[in-house]
């Protein structure tokens, strides 16, 4: 079961405070969309459980344990763009989080080792929908295309936690809508944990089974920078609840 | 009437306008070398046409009554020597250096410094010390391109690092990448064209460096033949060694331009790079 608590947490840049107050726990299995104004810190949350910042104050704890200072396997993440390597194909792409675990000192493998990390990495790309892609390189990809890649690419590794940073902000609404059943079904299937940013409130209701709101809750209006945002709603979406979603749509509207 | 910027030139419209500044400072040549040879049969500044055939005969397919070999021959495959190994030397040194510096931070707070200072050090005013050091023989002429070049490589591509987005660093982490592996899989395969692209740019220097230290001590070389006909003014044949050492040149960014192409088509793809 991993499970991430959150305590107390607080991060600063200098004088400026971003977050604060963060205090939040999510079971095993919890697909959490996190939606706010630009600024409030989304990014850094998310860049907090990467591991790419630390917080300042306070605790991150993944099953009992603080979260490693640095990016690790156990942490998938897919940005909204620049997440897949150029210069390798689509099954390269996706073989490296094989190979790297494998063949610590070139990175690659051979032979036989090699065709099972292939035979696994075209499996993944089954599952996205890019086997006909298997040999392009990125930039002969679609960007819905690409981030389906970037999806694939964090599957194989099977991480505990899987952090989306507003994955479809630069996709079409139709490519949107197809994106939004690939992650339904790869969640379902692998049960794992996600964590994704999104502009879209519909987005956020969808797919979440929680949707977290950040937003600031004190306003000194001499000094903005001394008060951070913090979670102002935290709420668990045990069915498709229609009307949460217009009373929190409404109240996003009055603060904005 | 479209704007002069608006307007484009076709395809055998380009070529013909590409051709005819070429055109048209040969005939300027032939019309003032016609001039001075009316006034003075003997004069050496501006040969006529039948004087370069002559000379290129002698260097280029007569063997040298001195030596028995064709002395256009052995100049460039000794020159072509010195420039491959220093400015293969340098590419080697830039491509270490410059993504170490641009990949590990503990690195770069320690070489950046001392890589800027090197580069600063104008190469040729330390050629006398290297013939000092390293002798009269190859070595100082390679030393003088590495030490030339390489700077400027390395620097070129510690910034070629930084500018990958940080998003592919993360990922490759999350991938499980240890440090030498990030170095391994994602900066130097994505490193390679760009060295190309560097090695393409330190050509120029390079040669100049190559053609000065031959120019001073050398017993063969393009280099040190044009310098050593200079004393006898033979414009007849410094001139068809300069085109000689240009079409080298030219040859040389081509073959890189295509090999970039051919061994990373990745690099090229829906991008316009010349």
């Amino acid at each position: 079961m991993s499970k991430l608590v959150i305590n107390n947490l607080w991060k600063e840049y200098g004088t400026q405070i971003v977050l604060e107050r963060v205090n939040l726990e999510v079971a095993d299995g919890e697909f959490c969309t996190i939606v706010g104004a630009s600024g409030c810190g989304k990014t850094t949350f998310l860049r907090m459980l990467l591991g790419q910042e630390q917080p300042t104050r306070g605790d991150l704890l993944l099953d009992g344990e603080a979260i490693p200072n640095e990016p690790g396997p156990d942490r998938g993440v897919v940005f909204q763009r620049y997440s897949v390597f150029p210069h390798l194909t689509a099954l390269q792409n996706v073989m490296m989080g094989l190979e790297l675990h494998r063949a610590p000192i070139t990175g690659r493998l051979w032979g036989g080792k090699r065709r099972q990390a292939q035979e696994q990495a075209l499996a993944a790309l089954d599952a996205v929908g890019l086997h006909g892609a298997r040999d392009k390189y990125p930039s002969a990809l679609s960007g819905g295309m690409q981030q389906r890649l970037a999806i694939a690419q964090s599957l194989v590794k099977e991480p505990k936690i899987l952090l989306l940073d507003e994955p479809f902000g630069a996709l079409d609404p139709g490519i949107r809508h197809d994106m939004h059943d690939l992650v339904r079904e790869l969640w379902e299937r692998n049960r794992m944990t996600i964590f994704m940013i999104t502009h879209d409130i519909q987005e956020a209701f969808d797919l979440g089974t929680r949707v977290l709101t950040f937003d600031k809750v004190r306003h000194d209006p001499q000094q903005p920078e001394r008060y951070g945002a913090t979670i102002t709603y935290n709420l668990p979406l045990e069915r498709k609840d229609k009307s949460a979603m217009a009373e929190l749509q409404a109240k996003l509207a009055l603060s904005a | 009437m479209s704007r002069l910027i608006n307007r484009q030139p076709d395809r055998t419209g380009a070529i013909v306008l590409g051709i005819l500044p070429f055109v048209l400072l040969a005939l300027l040549y032939l019309i003032a070398s016609d001039l001075r040879l009316e006034a003075n049969p003997n004069d050496k500044l501006l040969p006529a046409l039948s004087s370069f055939g002559e000379a290129i005969q002698q260097v280029a397919v007569e063997p040298s009554r001195r030596t028995g070999e064709i002395v256009l021959w052995g100049d460039t495959l000794a020159s072509l020597q010195r420039l491959g190994l220093g400015v293969g030397l340098a590419a080697l040194a830039g491509l270490a250096f410059g993504i170490l510096t641009g990949a590990v931070p503990y690195a770069r707070a320690t070489l950046s410094p001392l890589i800027a200072a090197l580069s600063l050090i104008p190469p040729l005013a330390i050629l006398p010390i290297l013939f000092i050091v390293f002798g009269l023989g190859e070595l100082s002429k390679v030393v003088l391109i590495v030490i030339g070049v390489a700077p400027f490589i390395m620097r070129d591509l510690a910034l070629r690092v930084g500018e990958l987005p940080s998003e592919q660093i993360i990922k490759a982490q999350t991938l499980g990448a240890s440090s030498w592996q990030v170095i391994i899989r994602v900066l130097l395969p994505q490193m390679l064209p760009r060295l190309i692209d560097s090695v393409r740019l330190s050509l120029g220097p390079a040669w100049l460096f190559l053609i000065a230290a031959e120019a001073i001590a050398a017993t063969d070389g393009l280099g040190y033949r044009i310098f050593l006909l200079r004393r006898y003014m033979a414009m007849d044949t410094i001139l068809p060694y300069v085109v000689w050492i240009t079409l080298l040149a030219f040859l040389l960014d081509w073959l890189l331009r295509v090999v970039s192409r051919k061994a990373f088509p990745w690099f090229h793809l829906g991008v316009n790079r010349t």
